[in-house]
């Protein structure tokens, strides 16, 4: 089976190379397959060239007017009606598009013809310079095929973004002659402006059977849900007009209208709303008097006030989106470029990709009856909350409205999320701006569970060759009620782990695992041997730590179980001086990372620091010999968001005399070298996820005034 | 010999290199390479002349939108109302939203009439509704109705189907073409066609119903809802069956199925082909023949086989070990099956094509099941073996996420229902997809109380807000004399003392006036005085004067440190949706009376952090007067000191989290009359001298005198009952303290942020 995702390595990275006898066997398929590559290799290089170099289709220098026409007989087919019942499965051929590793549909793009009538006049533009792009993107995007026969979809090149630049008898039947219409299976036809006069029905009234419709328009009646994509209406000012974004806050109007087709019904009351609400109201009209040669569409005026449109925009909190004749209006397009917050008074209208779009955190939706009350329904909503839409407002341009490119790459991916549903974007990677997704976290252990206690947890100890140390850690750490196994990571290759009878008895499973190259990383490995959600990581020389305070830590790190709960705390702080980040190892008023030479931590933080580091970080501590508890804590900040719990006033861990910069940390070199790795992990996480906190679990009577033999953890050292 | 293999293997390999590196380009054009004929991809051309296009439609066109249409705005939509059928229906057309203008959201409930048994599952759903915070007595004030009429089960071969349900509704003066009538159902249709028909004409009411199909669906008007069983709980509901979380899932199977396979008949078609993905390992998809009288009149080769090989797996196990489960159509859309596998954590795998899923409007489906094609049933397993291990543990707890949220007891049921259709009402006031699919789910979510994520205690860290810097300390005053007590003075000293106090808020709960302003001691943060009612809740009502995020509440004889106050405050900056306290009490199970017990003896678990002296946000406030239903307010008012339990109770049932307990410097309440009595003793109120600090040994309860065990057996007996209302005891333990990090060690004073809390 092939699959996109990567496969893990489930077994751990103790392999030792069984090789020997099978030495021979592995040489000569080398050899054959090396020969082989040769000799394939040779002939080709050396073979008569008979294809010629097709890359003139790329630089191609043609003309739209030479594409071939194609005469349409007055009696030639027409499709069926769009069928209102239509549902992807009922009317989409879903085998046509195949299980494939990546899960991408594929997209074929007819060639463009001319369509002309019996009497050779032409039956449309032959396309327009916005569905010129619209195909342009497609025909770059991963999603192209040229190959008809592996295609998923179907885009004809008959354009009718505008259903009255075409004549609808003859496009249906330019459409119906298409070489696998095949009724419409499969074919994406994009509609901006649907309907015509009088009554401007919501979707394209081109006769087009079982065609999938992106349309920009559909009212809740006409739009299959689930079959259909809502798009915008494109607004040419995208590409014309550059406005900067500009940072979200009140604005000199709090309501604009600029809509120039205004019905009379509407525009009286909106100005009976000016009129209400005095200068923060203003309401726009097309301008009467304008001298020649200025673009009546880029001004608008209030009274004899002239306004450069769309830059107005840009000098309201909110702007109103009404319906025209239709229920999608490019001006929605302008208003989100402009940061505006548009206020959306158009009954049934489905808004533009509303299948994965939350329009709720850019718009606000009114209904019409209740446009009187537009001002305080506006007015109730927080500024804090008017900012975020904003920002909203205009990344949704940015990412869905700015080009035709954007327009039908969204389509398409939504296409391609319904046929692939377990390989869908998510909620968050369409709606969350950058700016969002960069300082917002998902935690992967989100759900607020408290693991049972009967689970116990796996104690990690990683060693080389202090065996006299491991064994009185091993020995103090099995005494501990909730140790349900304890597994030694034996990082010494040159010597062998002690025979099986010189080991501690202890009274639950004792696992060694011996690991191929002497890396700090191995501590973290998601070994299948831990069973156990809760992972003690401890360091061959920590025997001072009492059986109260590990059951206890366990204890804490159950109602914890996505944070690092351990006892050697530390602190990173800001080195004004020289302006980076410093390691501190002092007993301080604060905590923002606990050694990893004992800590509780999830398994999934094995997983993650094993196959999801960021940047070159496990290749660096690996190479370095140091650093990995500091990126751990790294990790699981930048994860959750979460800071780390310090667990009981422990404060030494070797020996009773040594100070708290024992052992390995105790020189000047280690201290710099710590501070480099915080330097260096910050840049490359991007930012500092290490969360500064001033508490410290300790059980709920520590140090009370209550007799000891009744607490649950009496045993907890001072020190 | 060796080495001259290996120079001979070096040769043959950079040989090969070059050769690749300069013939590459041809090489990967070889056919054998690519598959299919060497050629370039014709992409769509670069027409030469493409920037002389001309624009799909000129700006002048977009701008004005066509010819203004002939029907006014306001015609149009009186023709909408009149012309449209039932089958079009949307809130637009056919809902009166004026009715819901007055008096808000409110819901009414048919009477009851004699004669007219409805099954245990309608009561339960009528019983939600009248439990529910929208319920009304009075059909003048409601904006939606319920029909008192069973309409669940809607096939006329059950025994359960109402008949003449048409002559019956004919004759409610309220019923007005349906409109504003909620309708539920659970079955339509029958053998064989299973059509969403109901048998009787709905005219304009909204239907929430099971096994919607996607046509017969009225978006923004109709809801989905999931099929339960007739033992689906009222209230609480059992949790969902996720204990551990691993990556990858440690689970036995991969896949599993096991039912009924239909032999002819709709839905037949998936059911028959679902054999075919077993493959005995990990996969494993059973299937058995044998249902109703007659199907061994269809029976077919295989039925034989497989009804042994059925009968080798039980359902239950299969359910607990495995990592997807298939959820397949039955005769209708949807099945039992959905829940069961979302409350085991087994990621559904839907084969249901053109089922509208339960509530689809708010719930996005994809974070938790996989929505398969039936038609693309052999593809399912490489498709679910495909997914990424951290994506499927993602799956898992949103699955228990979802089911706790909305679909473990038919309350939750039905009061979503209820909110997606409030929602509705004002587009501008509803939860956005965002609130509806985060912890902790849109129930708990008021938009009333606002829209903006950051107003709530629940989301900082996924949108990277924080909570406000300052807190606004709430006292609640209850001394019976005009003046003001010592402790209060001196409590308003410490707390002003606090660089993090914004403002300080008293509720005066006493029938006598409140001292003039002059009285009051001068802080250097404002004062503002509230005159409260004498109810007990009111302790919690949304006040306007509450800025914050943070409430430090406050019972006027708490005695606390300046530097207390400040290393609490900092603490709950990092647990923003707990409260955080100092006194606290915890609760147990009592196995030999069967009931909770209740505890304020110093133990090593707390479970309750007492409102006299507690960190929370503010939000809680709005949840606790406006979520929690009247009739358990009214029982909190009933019983003295209750109300710091239910509200403890109600951060618990939301967050699903113990309390956090922090450093006391000494015993808060100092022995002396506290909870006094202001006026004359209102019912209910406890007699002076009561809520005495938990001495360490403190005597049995039954020896604490009567007053002491009165108090006490009410605080029981509270507990009891909020747990039955809830339907399962919320409350969590924890067994942790947060201290200083430097408490209580040998190193100097001097050192210490918060030297003074180690004082004795």
């Amino acid at each position: 089976i092939m699959c996109a995702s990567a496969k893990y390595n489930t077994r751990g990275p103790a392999l030792i190379p069984r090789m020997k006898t099978k030495h021979r066997i592995y040489y000569i398929t080398l050899f054959s397959i090396v020969l082989l590559g040769l000799i394939a290799t040779g002939m080709f290089q050396f073979w008569p060239h008979s294809i010629e170099s097709s890359s003139d289709w790329t630089v191609e220098k043609r003309s739209v007017h030479d594409v071939p026409a194609v005469k349409l007989p007055a009696d030639s087919p027409i499709p069926e009606r769009g069928d209102l019942s239509c549902r992807m499965h009922t009317c989409f051929d879903v085998y046509r598009c195949g299980f494939n590793p990546k899960n991408k549909i594929k997209v074929y793009i007819y060639s463009l013809k001319k369509y002309v009538d019996e009497y050779g006049t032409l039956v449309s533009n032959t396309i327009s310079r916005e569905y010129n792009e619209l195909l342009t993107a497609i025909s770059d995007s991963e999603f192209y095929t040229d190959d008809v026969n592996r295609a998923c979809l179907f885009v004809p090149s008959i354009d009718v973004l505008n259903q009255n630049a075409l004549r609808i008898k003859e496009t249906a039947q330019a459409l119906a002659q298409l070489s696998r219409w095949d009724r419409g299976t499969n074919h994406l036809l994009f509609n901006m402006l649907p309907g015509g006069p009088p009554d401007y029905n919501t979707a394209l009234d081109v006769p087009r059977d079982r065609a999938l419709l992106a349309g920009g328009g559909f009212s809740t009646w006409t739009y299959r849900q689930g079959y259909d994509v809502s798009i915008p209406v494109y607004s040419p000012l995208s590409g014309e007009v550059d406005l900067p974004e500009r940072g979200p806050g009140p604005r000199r109007y709090f309501i604009l209208s600029s809509q120039m087709a205004l019905h009379p019904e509407y525009r009286l009351e909106l100005e009976a709303l000016q009129a209400e609400n005095g200068e923060s109201v203003l309401i726009l009209d097309k301008c009467t008097n304008l001298s020649d040669g200025v673009p009546a569409v880029r001004k608008r005026c209030y009274k004899n006030q002239v306004f450069d449109y769309p830059q107005v925009l840009q000098e309201s909190t909110f702007c109103v989106v009404l319906r025209g004749a239709r229920l999608g209006q490019a001006v929605l397009s302008d208003v989100l470029q402009a940061g505006c917050v548009p206020v959306i008074i158009a009954d049934s209208y489905i808004l533009p990709f509303s299948e994965v779009l939350d329009w709720k955190r850019a718009s606000v939706v009114i209904p019409e009856e209740k446009m009187p009350e537009i001002y305080n329904i506006l007015q109730s909503i927080p500024q804090r909350q008017i900012e975020e839409m904003q920002r909203q407002a205009r990344w949704f341009w940015e990412a869905y409205f700015q080009s035709m490119k954007a327009i039908a790459l969204a389509t398409l991916q939504i296409i391609n999320d319904r046929i692939y549903p377990y390989a869908a974007i998510s909620y968050e990677e369409w709606n969350d701006p950058p700016a969002v997704k960069w300082s917002s976290v998902s935690n992967p252990l989100f759900l607020p569970l408290i693991p049972p206690q009967s689970q116990g947890f796996t104690a990690v100890v990683l060693t080389y060759d202090r065996v006299e140390s491991l064994f009185r850690v091993i020995t103090e750490v099995s005494k501990v009620p909730s140790l349900s196994k304890l597994l030694v990571v034996w990082n010494n290759q040159n010597k062998n782990p002690p025979e099986d009878s010189l080991w501690p008895k202890i009274r639950v499973p004792l696992k060694v695992v011996r690991t191929a190259e002497n890396k700090l990383s191995n501590r973290f490995f998601p070994y299948d041997e831990i069973e156990t959600e809760a992972v003690l990581a401890i360091d061959d020389d920590i025997i001072m730590l009492t059986s109260d305070e590990l059951q206890f830590g366990y204890e804490v790190w159950r109602e914890f179980p996505d944070r690092l709960v351990g006892y050697p705390g530390r602190l990173h702080l800001w080195d004004h001086e020289m302006n980076k980040w410093k390691y501190e190892s002092e007993w301080t008023n604060e905590v923002s990372m606990v050694l990893t030479g004992a800590a509780f931590y999830h398994k999934y933080f094995n997983y993650l620091y094993t196959y999801k580091m960021p940047g070159d970080i496990k290749n660096w501590v690996d190479a370095h010999m140091n650093c990995e508890d500091i990126a751990m804590n790294f990790l699981v900040a930048n994860v959750t968001g979460k800071s780390v719990i310090k667990v009981t006033p422990r404060k030494k861990f070797k020996c009773p005399e040594c100070t708290a910069i024992d052992g390995l940390s105790l020189d000047q070199t280690h201290m710099v070298e710590r501070s480099e790795c915080i330097n260096k992990f910050a840049s490359v996480f991007g930012t500092m996820p290490l969360k500064v906190v001033e508490h410290r679990a300790d059980p709920v009577l520590y140090k009370d005034d209550f007799p000891e033999k009744l607490k649950s953890f009496p045993n907890i050292g001072s020190l | 010999m060796q080495t001259r293999k290996k120079y001979i293997f070096l040769t043959f390999l950079a040989s090969w290199l070059l050769l690749f590196f300069f013939g590459g380009d041809q090489l990967r054009r070889f056919a054998f390479f690519s598959g299919r004929k060497a050629e370039a991809r014709r992409n769509w051309p670069r027409w030469k002349d493409r920037s002389l296009l001309k624009s799909f439609a000129d700006p002048e066109e977009l701008q004005r939108d066509g010819d203004p249409p002939l029907l006014s705005p306001r015609e149009r939509r009186a023709a909408r109302l009149s012309v449209s059928r039932s089958s079009r229906c949307r809130m637009e057309t056919c809902f009166d939203f004026s009715r819901c203008e007055r008096h808000g959201f409110k819901v009414f409930t048919y009477p009851q009439e004699r004669g007219q048994p409805v099954s245990e599952t309608y009561g339960k759903i009528l019983s939600s509704i009248e439990r529910s915070r929208y319920h009304t007595l009075k059909p003048e004030e409601a904006c939606l109705f319920i029909l008192s009429i069973d309409t669940l089960d809607r096939d006329h071969l059950s025994g359960q189907y109402v008949r003449d349900v048409d002559e019956k509704i004919r004759g409610f003066p309220l019923w007005n073409g349906g409109r504003n009538h909620l309708i539920f159902n659970l079955y339509s249709g029958t053998w064989p066609s299973y059509t969403g028909e109901l048998g009787f004409d709905t005219g304009q009411a909204m239907l929430a119903k099971a096994s919607f199909d996607t046509l017969s669906f009225r978006p923004g008007f109709d809801i989905s809802i999931p099929l339960f069983s007739k033992e689906h709980p009222q209230r609480g509901g059992d949790r969902g069956w996720l204990r551990q979380r691993s990556v990858p899932p440690k689970k036995q199977y991969l896949l599993v199925f096991k039912g009924k396979r239909y032999l002819t008949g709709i839905g037949s078609g998936t059911r028959n082909a679902l054999h075919h993905i077993h493959n005995g390992q990990d996969i494993i998809s059973l299937t058995t023949c044998k249902h109703g009288k007659d199907w061994e009149k269809h029976k077919d080769t295989r039925c034989d086989k497989d009804n042994v090989d059925y009968e080798r797996f039980d359902y239950q196990e299969l359910l607990h070990n495995s990592t997807f489960c298939i959820v397949p159509r039955g005769r209708r859309l949807g099945s039992f099956r959905f829940l069961e596998a979302l409350q085991a954590a087994c990621i559904p795998v839907l084969l249901s094509d053109g089922w509208e899923l339960p509530f689809a409007e708010a719930i996005d489906w994809g974070k938790a099941a996989v929505v398969g094609s039936e038609r693309l049933l052999l593809q399912i397993p490489s498709a679910v073996r495909c997914i990424h291990p951290e994506r499927l543990l993602a799956f898992q707890q949103h699955t228990q996420f979802l089911w706790d949220a909305y679909f473990s007891s038919v309350d939750k049921i039905v009061h979503t229902t209820l909110e997606i259709i409030k929602d509705r009402l004002s587009p501008h006031r509803s939860r956005s997809r965002l609130l509806w699919n985060t912890l902790p789910g849109g129930l708990l979510v008021l938009p009333d109380f606002s829209t903006h994520l950051g107003d709530f205690p629940f989301y900082y860290l996924q949108h990277g807000y924080s909570p406000s810097k300052k807190f606004t300390a709430f006292i609640r005053a209850v001394s019976q004399a005009g003046s003001l007590s010592q402790p209060i003075l001196r409590l308003i000293q410490a707390v002003s003392g606090s660089q993090y106090c914004a403002q300080i808020v008293v509720l005066w709960s006493c029938e006598k006036p409140p001292p003039p302003s002059g009285k009051w001691p001068q802080s250097p943060v404002p004062l503002t005085i509230i005159q409260g009612r004498r109810k007990l809740s009111h302790r919690f009502f949304p006040f306007e004067a509450i800025q914050t995020d943070a409430v430090l509440s406050l019972d006027e004889d708490t005695s606390l440190s300046t530097s207390e106050v400040d290393f609490a405050f900092s603490v709950w900056r990092s647990f923003p949706e707990r409260i955080v306290g100092f006194p606290t009490q915890s609760h147990f199970w009592d196995p030999e009376q069967g009931r909770w017990g209740y505890t304020s003896k110093w133990t090593n678990e707390l479970s309750i952090v007492l409102t006299a002296a507690a960190f929370y946000h503010r939000y809680y406030h709005s949840l606790f007067t406006e979520y929690l239903p009247a009739g358990l307010r009214e029982l909190v008012d009933g019983l003295a000191a209750c109300e710091d339990i239910l509200m403890n109770v109600l951060v618990a049932a939301v967050t699903k989290l113990p309390p956090i307990k922090v450093t006391q410097r000494k015993q808060h309440k100092e022995g002396v009359a506290q909870q006094a009595e202001c006026g004359d003793g209102a019912a209910g109120t406890p007699p002076p001298g009561q809520r005495s600090p938990p001495a360490p040994h403190s005597a049995p309860a039954k020896a604490e005198g009567t007053n002491g065990s009165r108090r006490f057996s009410q605080r029981q007996d509270c507990l009891n009952q909020l747990a039955d209302w809830f339907g399962y005891m919320p409350l969590v333990s924890s067994q942790l303290r947060l201290d200083p990090v430097l408490f209580k060690d040998q190193v100097s004073v001097l050192r210490k942020k918060y030297p003074s809390l180690e004082k004795p």
